[in-house]
């Protein structure tokens, strides 16, 4: 298909979507007043009935935890995916990409840039871990800890070599890490129905509102969704940067 | 003026795709596909604020209070994750494409042709 043909088929398309959009938005009521009962209802119960003080959290491991499960492992498959597509090799067929200056060498980081790293790798840690365990008291959970935690070795990866990323974060503990967490959720779940509730059921005592013990089983289930993310965002990093090297290496 | 993010949440699907349809490099084509998502979060947001009413974190407000809409935003963390990951599955794509072919043009790339 030629450019010009395929603008002109955009165009027509584009067209009818927009329609479709004001069909459906010009029902909609002004947005800022949109009602919702559902959300209405969740603020209200879950300090009483959960203890929990993030309404956002209670939604994502509580009242609706099945789904945060399934989203779980969207991400597990998608790094699963990201790995096996890296380390597929094949011959490859050289283009206009090939190297013209082959005796140029990368320079080393600068002295700012590793300073300001290994300034920030503590830091980062603890901001992590305050983020994991601090859930379902205030914004922050799992997912977002675990991404703040998988900067640390990038972090590391930045003021170093790769060497030394991969002395931090060894390839087996790394995927072992990110099988765990995605365990952990499951297991949290099973442990739920052996004590004679549903699935995933907030069976444990609720503790004290605004501790960080609060909420049941929502502090645990981020922990394990914490180690999972952590784990799989930086298998992930793994996957490309071996693939970097490698180039560097041929 | 209240109807300004249904608008741009429209405009920011079409006008990535519009990035997709004629994208010249397969990362940018990526980019796109997060330009598409991104208009899904800020038609969340829509969703879900409530003019006046602060946000559900009960830990320095009285419990009960009126908030905004706690499940659309839990939806949209959802949205995030999922983004992050389709963008690494399609980088990763991005990267053997480029390493059989020689090439991240979607133009030349003769065997995806149709």
């Amino acid at each position: 298909m030629t450019k010009a043909a395929r603008k002109i088929l955009f165009l027509i398309s584009a067209l009818l979507l927009a329609c479709v959009f004001w069909l459906g938005y010009s029902q909609m009521p002004p947005a800022g007043f949109v009602p919702s009962t559902y959300g209405d209802r969740v603020n209200q119960i879950v300090v009483p009935q959960r203890h929990i003080t993030d309404a956002v959290t209670a939604v994502n491991f509580d009242i609706r935890g099945f789904d945060t499960l399934g989203e779980e492992f969207i991400l597990f498959t998608s790094v699963m995916g990201v790995v096996l597509l890296m380390r597929w090799r094949k011959e490859p067929i050289r283009g206009d990409h090939e190297d013209k200056a082959e005796d140029r060498r990368v320079p080393p980081p600068s002295d700012a840039v590793r300073v300001a790293s290994v300034l920030l790798v503590p830091a980062t840690v603890l901001f992590g871990v305050y983020m994991v365990t601090h859930g379902q008291l205030t914004p922050g959970g799992g997912f977002q800890g675990g991404v703040i935690l998988a900067t640390a070795p990038l972090l590391l990866y930045l003021a170093g070599t790769f060497g030394q990323f991969h002395q931090v974060a060894p390839l087996r503990m790394v995927a072992f890490a990110e099988a765990a967490g995605a365990a952990t959720y499951i297991f949290i779940g099973g442990a739920c129905l052996a004590l004679g509730g549903s699935f995933l059921q907030n069976l444990l005592p609720l503790g004290q509102i605004g501790s960080l013990t609060s909420g049941g089983i929502v502090p645990l289930i981020d922990l394990g969704v914490g180690l999972e993310v952590c784990g799989g965002i930086v298998l992930a990093l793994l996957a490309f940067l071996e693939e970097l090297v490698e180039e560097k290496e041929e | 003026m209240n109807f300004l993010p249904y608008l741009v949440s429209a405009w920011l699907f079409l006008i990535g795709l519009y990035g997709v349809v004629t994208s010249r490099n397969l990362v940018h084509l990526c980019i796109c596909v997060g330009v598409i998502q991104s208009s899904s979060y800020v038609l969340l947001l829509a969703i879900g604020y409530r003019i006046g009413r602060p946000a559900p974190i009960f830990i320095d407000i009285k419990p009960g209070t009126p908030a905004v809409d706690p499940v659309v935003q839990a939806l949209m963390l959802t949205d995030i994750v999922v983004e992050v990951t389709v963008m690494a599955l399609l980088l990763a794509l991005a990267v053997q494409i480029h390493k059989r072919n020689g090439t991240l043009d979607p133009n030349q790339l003769h065997a995806i042709k149709g």
